[in-house]
């Protein structure tokens, strides 16, 4: 520490320099802890679950488009015929997929009238084999029995009398009761009509993986009769790829008054939805692994030039006496306090750019534990980076303080 | 005298080729990140139409719910509902205008090897055409009588006649749409408004329809819904009818303007037409009619990505860690040529001609950091392409004046850099150099 005087009054003789490596540490943290911090939400972002069977599943859309095309005949036939395949778990008709990106909205109140908000809600209408399908688990209540599924006609306005939802939604709607007590309750849709509630499923996510509520979701009891419609299939492990084409072979030759279109697997819809997220990560990797070493360069090549123009005075130095771990101590030293300097700016420019993020965009307030962690990563940054040149340094032999005095 | 000047910064350059090399990077790397960036973020919020941007407008009505508004922002809903839309047209009080929906189905090529395939459709008026001086390479858009008549015409785009008709002029031909037969009336020429400002309530990057046909056939032909649906209360009948004549909203519309007075006295007409629907029991909440023009409307639509401003902030901020890195290793650098500007100033030299020595050196650093810049910049594009596929098909070309606001980035960021080491450089004073020698 005897150090510490002649390191202030080096520094003080050569200001700039010092003010120069400080603000650059302190941009470096301000961006570091920023850029892991949104990498960590993103990554928390993707980790969630759809509540499907995701690496053996898939899904394509069947068009009818001739004039004898009657949706209801091919519906059943189709299902019939998916669900007798060898290497199919279940398969069902869906008017929407999760994470998928397009589907449909409600909103569900606990009180009739138009005067009461809804709670959104997606919907996906399935029959009784929607849960094994979508592999999801009932946690209260009971599934849909077969006479409970109906036929949707195109721009029909009424509901089934039944449905099931997921926990997330029951918690919205009934925050005050526990689970199993949702089961028979009634709730409203369209202002006014009731519907009962007669299961509680564990998770299903809704179709849009940026909606703030992605795990309220409903599973209505029907079939749609529109000339469009969704086949989600589930399959044993590994015979997914075996059976896309297959599938998608056997329905185009089963009725020529339609066309298959779509196939896509559940892996490869949540790739596509969150692929702005992953980008986001990896870019922000990237620059993250730049600044670091552009940083780490600078201090290098600032301390490798601060050295050979000390020479002299290093070679006197230790020809005084001082040892090879004076001088190393003293270069160390003299970047850690460069570097607390600079980390303590950071610190300032680091709750201030979140705050920036959170007030202009939706972002979350930073956790506090970034900014040790930012701290710890600046200072071993600056003292890995001059130890190179330190240690160059502390070579310097003392009878370089002879030399062409 | 230049470039004898110039000789020098390069043999200085040379002298520490690492530290330069280091300095040329750290520019460059910053100019990079910076324009990749800029690039992205230029594009994203680039004027689609500029020659009109300001004429054409896009028409909110607030027919949402009494008890809440469509958004925080108590804007009205984005789209229009048909009554609302039809009504607007048959009005005809703007100079053009076109109401339009997006839609989709199934076409089935004459050949009868060819497979049936489904197509993405635009379902609007005549006037779309001219309102966005949409190319033709053959034919031309169908007539106000088609509009006004329902007639089966239909405009493809030249993707669309390439793929069916081989390329070749296909006006007059037939084509089975949706199960109804269709006359073409014309051919588009390439055309990709980026963003694709006339539809910003989905995607405001994807690509431009497959066929264009009259709205006016959504009716008789009853024509699927794409895009999104909203609606606040059930349609009050069953069917096809029904759902038209509800208050849900799919259809979005247009108006050219061509001056402020005609603005003006749409806006009113708006007003006007919002009050007599209130006689008949409509739009319950009150007035709250917009016009937006282009630009006004993408900033309204939010187009640009928060992630992509986001970057914006962090890549500026990237350039000056860089920028810092250079001054610091520029300062050492001539600090440490101390004893030679001492000699040259000794011999003669004045301040200004060590001044205009040391700034070409940092100039030139400048310019090779650009360069650099410029070629991540490039690789950066490629990288920002792949990573969003076809998200970003159209916002990563990099053009002319792009190219020299890269170069005039990384000149003004170097000069920058370069020129408090220079204004030291010229402070050193030369008795007490050749002094200490």
């Amino acid at each position: 520490m005897r150090d510490l005087g002649p390191i202030l009054r080096a520094m003080l003789r050569n200001k700039t320099g010092a003010i120069l490596i400080a603000i650059q540490i302190a941009v470096t943290m301000t961006i570091i802890v920023n850029a892991v911090f949104i990498i960590q939400q993103r990554n928390e972002l993707m980790a969630r679950e759809s509540g499907l069977d995701e690496a053996n599943s898939f899904y394509l859309t069947s068009v009818g488009f001739a004039d004898d095309y009657n949706p209801q005949n091919t519906t059943q036939e189709d299902l019939l015929a998916l669900r007798a395949l060898p290497g199919v778990v279940d398969a069902i008709q869906t008017n929407a997929v999760p994470m998928s990106g397009s589907g449909w909205s409600m909103g569900l109140q606990t009180q009739p009238g138009e005067e009461f908000d809804g709670t959104g809600v997606a919907v996906y209408m399935v029959d009784e084999h929607g849960l094994n399908t979508l592999d999801v688990e009932l946690i209260a209540g009971r599934n849909f029995n077969q006479q409970e599924i109906r036929w949707r006609e195109p721009a029909a306005r009424t509901w089934p009398d039944v449905i099931i939802i997921t926990r997330d939604m029951a918690e919205a709607l009934f925050p005050e009761s526990a689970i199993e007590e949702v089961v028979g309750k009634t709730v409203y849709i369209n202002d006014d009509q009731p519907i009962n509630i007669i299961g509680i499923i564990d998770k299903l996510q809704a179709p849009w993986v940026g909606w703030g509520s992605v795990e309220r979701a409903m599973l209505s009891p029907e079939q749609t009769l529109f000339n469009s419609a969704n086949y989600l299939i589930r399959t044993k492990p590994g015979q997914r790829n075996s059976l896309m084409p297959q599938i998608e072979e056997m329905l185009a030759n089963s009725n020529k008054g339609r066309i298959i279109r779509d196939l896509t697997t559940i892996e490869d819809t949540r790739e596509r939805s969150y692929r702005r997220h992953s980008a986001m990560i990896k870019i922000l990797l990237i620059v993250v692994l730049t600044l670091t070493l552009v940083t780490a360069a600078g201090i290098v090549g600032l301390s490798s030039f601060t050295v050979n123009k000390r020479r002299k005075q290093i070679g006197t130095r230790r020809a005084l006496g001082a040892t090879k771990g004076d001088i190393l101590r003293y270069f160390m030293l003299e970047n850690l306090l460069i570097s607390s300097m600079g980390i303590a700016l950071g610190l300032a420019l680091t709750l201030g750019l979140n705050m920036v993020l959170v007030n202009n965009f939706e972002m979350q307030r930073l956790d506090w534990y970034y900014l040790p962690f930012g701290m710890a990563v600046l200072w071993l940054l600056g003292q890995l980076a001059v130890l190179g040149p330190a240690s160059r340094a502390a070579a310097i032999p003392p009878a370089v303080a002879t030399r062409s005095v | 005298m230049i470039s004898y000047y110039m000789k020098l910064a390069l043999l200085s350059l040379k002298r520490n080729p690492l530290l330069s090399g280091l300095m040329v990077l750290a520019i460059g790397l910053g100019v990079g990140a910076c324009m990749t960036i800029i690039t992205v973020n230029y594009l994203m919020s680039a004027d689609p139409i500029p020659q009109k941007s300001d004429q054409l407008f896009y028409v909110q009505v607030d027919s949402w719910d009494p008890h809440e508004s469509r958004d925080e922002r108590n804007l009205p809903p984005d789209q229009l509902t048909w009554t609302d839309a039809t009504n607007l047209m048959a009005a005809k009080r703007a100079y053009r205008q076109a109401a339009m929906a997006s839609s989709g189905g199934v076409v089935e090529p004459a050949d009868a090897d060819a497979k049936p395939f489904n197509a993405s459709i635009r379902l609007t008026y005549q006037d779309f055409f001219a309102m966005f001086e949409v190319p033709f390479l053959y034919g031309s858009p169908w007539s106000a009588e088609d509009d006004a008549n329902e007639r089966q015409v239909v405009v493809l785009s030249k993707a669309m006649n390439d793929k069916i008709f081989g390329g070749s002029d296909s006006t007059g031909q037939t084509l089975r749409i949706t199960g109804n037969l269709f006359t073409v009336a014309g051919v588009l020429d390439h055309w990709q408004p980026v963003p694709r400002f006339y539809d910003l309530t989905t995607g405001a990057f994807n690509t431009s329809e497959d066929l264009f046909m009259p709205l006016s056939l959504k009716m008789p032909l009853e024509l699927d819904s794409s895009g999104n649906v909203n609606c606040w209360k059930e349609p009050e009948e069953p069917g096809f009818k029904g759902f038209l004549l509800s208050e849900c909203v799919n259809f979005q519309m247009w108006v050219e303007l061509p001056d402020a007075g005609d603005k003006a006295e749409y806006q009113a007409f708006l007003n006007n037409y919002v009050n007599t629907q209130k006689e008949l029991g409509r739009f319950p909440r009150p007035l709250n009619n917009r016009l937006s023009d282009v630009m006004q409307w993408m900033e309204i639509q939010e187009v640009v990505a928060d992630d992509a401003r986001i970057m914006l902030w962090l890549s500026f901020m990237f350039l000056a860690v860089c920028l810092l890195n250079t001054i610091a290793l520029l300062l050492a650098k001539f600090s440490a040529k101390a004893p030679e500007i001492g000699l040259r100033r000794a011999i003669g030299a004045s301040r200004k001609e060590v001044f205009i020595q040391h700034l070409l050196e940092a100039g030139s650093i400048g310019l090779l950091g650009g360069l650099l810049g410029l070629a991540l910049a490039l690789l950066g594009l490629q990288g920002v392409g792949a990573l969003y596929g076809e998200f970003a098909d159209n916002l990563t070309s990099l053009d002319l004046p792009l190219v020299l606001l890269a170069l005039l980035l990384a000149l003004i960021a170097s000069l920058l850099a370069g020129l408090y080491p220079t204004w030291r450089a010229c402070q050193v004073n030369p008795s007490q150099q050749l002094k200490s020698q």
